[in-house]
């Protein structure tokens, strides 16, 4: 016979207001197997805890009901109260007789309160009968992180990870980690180089001890679950053997073909074996297979002729790389939205428009014209400049409807490097509103207006076209109300900030969840800002949404902080929530295997003794298993049930109704 | 049928988004028919269709079952689970000559108290309309 106690809140008044918990506790005493029942003032404080404590001790009692506030403030309270007086804390139940009673029944005479009470704690006293004790789950840890992106949310999680004590694998798909803060000539509000304070931590994360980098490489595969990843890696082939080069830079001096610069986004070209910038991390050059004529024909070879170390390597391949880890950070940032679908800016068309990232290439003093602001089209100084704010941002129509958070600082920034550069110029923002919230941003922008003389206009601008190499913007100036156009010589475009491409396949290899947009989903915006719903995977920076640098970082050390809390023990306690199989009855139709939306369910062979196969069994992966149920629900034969939420508990809540 | 007949309900919800929504009915301190049980459940896709005849079978005069919305789920599909799950389930109870008003399906997020409130206050005077479920119960 079970022997079940029963504690009735009364919330001081909350729930005593509109409940006769006196009653609800004589009322559920006659039923079979209550053997104790109480009602108290404040059950989850610390006298109400121990009445709890002494008798669960002093009347033996198997199980215990809390009829009180909801299950999600404080279960784990009463379950770990429970657990200290010997009772396994999964045969402690709660019914909610607050948040889902007396809160929003308002009836003083106490009738219909006490009845629903009633009906709640007796639902709740048969299920808990059926509960079974369970014990936390262990899982082994492996204590080696995974970080998926070298810009700076993912070098800065995985050195806080690598100082912690932590071995990181650093994988990046460019062959030089920097991300696109290494693009950037000087950062809001402050003015400082971006390379400056970029490049240091670069050669850090490259000469850690404990971080490993796989540049010009792409996660391939991911299978496992929290502390047990297995990943593949794809190390493309760079066709230089990366232990033989010593990054002298010889070959590509030698090589006598050119194209187009990814890293100076169009504004420049790049030897066919090249690294994207000077600073790179490593320094080890790849070649650019496409467009080299000794890969594809067979012809020149130069490079491989001038190589002291013979590190040029033709017959290179891409190669799988497989590792373990037990953790995986997400930072795989952001790109600029395609600029050509905005055809009245003339991206694309007119030689002079450009976007943000290509004007802090312009700015850069290692950029394509070493600093100095001169167009793309004659390489003249211009004269004027006219930026375009909200370039596809805040445009659900043809862009995206949200904001892309940087562009207002960043144009700000753009007006001052430019007059700072050419003092005669006159720079021109259109804009919708300023959106400068953060820690010295508004200053700033009043800094661009007020003494670097730049000329905002709020409106949006209609056209933009050439007329005698010079290139008119015609806008509307909502504030004077007048129609405005402007002989420019350049226009920047500040373009929205959309996820990367191939940002939603990743996610389906991880198994994270994304937006509409492909940004990832945080596991709760405000609460877990950097964790996925899935365990053991955490997110950074611009991945997330447009962020600016010092969100990215903050996120990258966040990332960093989860994964070493999850590193600090040897083994994983999980909860018990998960699914089990009745093997004796399982007859492996693998219905369960297709609705699990976690891949926990996999194929168990049973062999005899000469190691013949005699049948197929589902198996739970207890890591993996997130405790959804979906599988027990499409269980044909009812050969899987849940732990905490078995059909035997449901019954009999169900009946008891 | 009498006028003070007051008709019976089961909720099956999801702890995620309908069963925190409910709370937050509550904390928001706003009032609904008192008519509703809750059984909570990790996800809807969890529910078997034989709980809610087991439910008409133990007196409830209405079911209901809600969750979080499409895209919403926490564990990513299992909603949609429910979703397919419910709409075979509706035509199947629609056959055997069960009134569909007395079955009804939702999405309540964590943060639609209201919508919560307006729902079990809608079904309530629903299913108060058809009366008490005898057919159900003649049957046992």
């Amino acid at each position: 016979m079970p022997r079940v106690g029963v504690f009735i809140c009364q919330c001081g008044n909350n729930i005593a207001s509109t409940v006769d918990t006196k009653k609800v506790a004589e009322e559920v005493a006659g039923l079979p197997g209550v053997v104790f029942t109480c009602d108290y003032k404040f059950m989850c404080s610390s006298p109400g805890q121990e009445m709890l404590k002494n008798a669960i001790k002093e009347h033996r009692l198997d199980s215990v009901v809390i009829s009180a506030c909801s299950p999600h403030m404080h279960e784990k309270t009463f379950r770990k109260a429970s657990e200290s007086a010997g009772l396994n804390p999964y045969r402690c139940e709660i019914a909610n007789i607050r948040e889902q009673c007396s809160w929003v029944h308002h009836d003083r005479t106490k009738k219909t309160g006490t009845i629903k009470s009633i009906d709640l704690t007796r639902m709740t006293i048969e299920r808990v009968k059926r509960s079974r004790s369970l014990t936390k789950i262990k899982i082994p840890i492996t204590k080696r992180a995974l970080v998926i992106g070298g810009g700076i949310a993912g070098i800065q999680s995985a050195l806080d990870m690598a100082d912690g004590g932590v071995e990181v694998i650093v994988v990046e798909r460019e062959p030089s980690i920097g991300g696109n803060m290494a693009r950037l000539s000087e950062t809001f509000p402050t003015m400082d180089c971006s390379q400056c304070i970029l490049t240091p931590k670069m050669v850090e994360a490259e000469l850690h001890e404990n971080i490993r980098l796989y540049t010009y490489s792409e996660v391939e595969r991911i299978d496992g679950y929290i502390g047990n990843f297995t990943v593949e890696i794809r190390k493309k082939a760079r066709y230089v053997d990366e232990e033989l080069c010593t990054g002298c830079g010889e070959c590509i001096e030698k090589c006598p073909f050119k194209s187009g610069s990814e890293f100076e986004l169009a504004l420049r070209n790049r030897k066919v074996i090249y690294t994207p910038f000077p600073q790179a991390v490593p320094n080890i050059p790849v070649i650019d297979a496409r467009n080299c004529p000794k890969i594809q024909k067979n012809k020149c070879g130069a490079c491989a002729i001038v190589c002291g170390p013979k590190a040029i390597d033709f017959s290179q391949k891409d190669r799988i790389v497989t590792e373990k880890v037990g953790a995986i950070v997400v930072a795989t940032g952001y790109e600029l939205m395609p600029n050509e679908r905005f055809g009245e800016y003339g991206y694309g068309r007119i030689k002079d428009v450009i976007n943000g990232l290509q004007f802090e290439r312009l700015a850069s003093s290692s950029g394509p014209t070493g600093g100095e602001i001169r167009r793309p089209s004659d390489g003249k100084v211009p004269k004027s400049v006219v930026f375009i704010q909200c370039v596809g941002s805040r445009d659900e129509k043809r862009g995206v409807p949200y904001c892309s958070k940087i562009c207002c600082m960043y144009t700000a920034k753009h007006t001052m490097l430019y007059k700072h550069k050419v003092h005669d110029g006159q720079a021109y923002v259109f804009y919708m509103d300023i959106r400068s919230g953060g820690k010295r941003y508004e200053e700033f922008v009043r800094r661009a207006i007020e003494h670097e003389g730049s000329m905002y206009l709020r409106g949006r601008v209609s056209r933009v076209y050439e007329r005698n190499g010079k290139v008119i913007v015609q806008g509307a100036d909502t504030l004077s109300g007048s129609q405005v156009e402007i002989e420019a010589d350049m226009v920047v475009l500040a373009t929205a900030i959309v996820a990367r491409s191939g940002a939603d396949t990743l996610a389906k290899k991880l198994g994270i969840g994304y937006d509409r947009y492909n940004f990832y989903n945080e596991y709760h915006p405000k609460l877990r800002p950097v964790e996925t719903t899935t365990a053991g995977i955490y997110l950074a920076g611009t991945c997330i949404g447009p962020m600016d640098i010092p969100d990215s970082v903050s996120q990258g050390s966040a990332a960093a902080s989860k994964v070493l809390s999850l590193f600090a023990g040897d083994e994983l306690a999980r909860e018990p929530q998960t699914a089990r199989v009745n093997t004796m009855t399982c007859n492996a139709c693998w219905d369960c295997l297709t609705a699990c939306p976690y891949s926990a369910i996999e194929r168990e062979e049973v062999k005899d003794r000469r190691g013949e196969t005699i049948r197929w069994l589902a198996r739970v992966n207890e890591g993996v298993c997130q405790g959804c149920g979906v599988c027990v629900a499409v269980c044909r034969s009812k050969s899987i049930d849940l732990n905490g939420y078995t059909d035997e508990e449901i019954y009999a809540a169900i009946n008891a109704f | 049928m009498s006028e003070n007949w007051e008709p019976r309900i089961m909720a099956f919800v999801c702890n995620w988004c309908t069963y925190a929504g409910a709370d937050l009915a509550g904390t928001s301190r706003m009032e609904y028919k008192p008519n509703v049980r809750i059984i909570r459940f990790p996800c809807t896709g969890r529910i078997d269709p034989l709980f809610i005849i087991k439910a008409f079978e133990n007196g409830a005069d209405g079911v209901l079952v809600s969750g979080c919305h499409p895209g919403d789920c926490h564990y990513t599909t299992g909603n949609y689970h429910a979703r397919r799950r419910w709409i075979g389930f509706k035509n199947l109870m629609e056959f055997v000559g069960i009134d569909t008003g007395r079955l009804h399906f939702s999405w309540v997020s964590a943060s639609e108290a209201g919508k919560w409130v307006d729902l079990i206050n809608r079904i309530t005077e629903e299913v108060k309309k058809l009366g008490p479920f005898l057919e159900y119960r003649r049957l046992k």
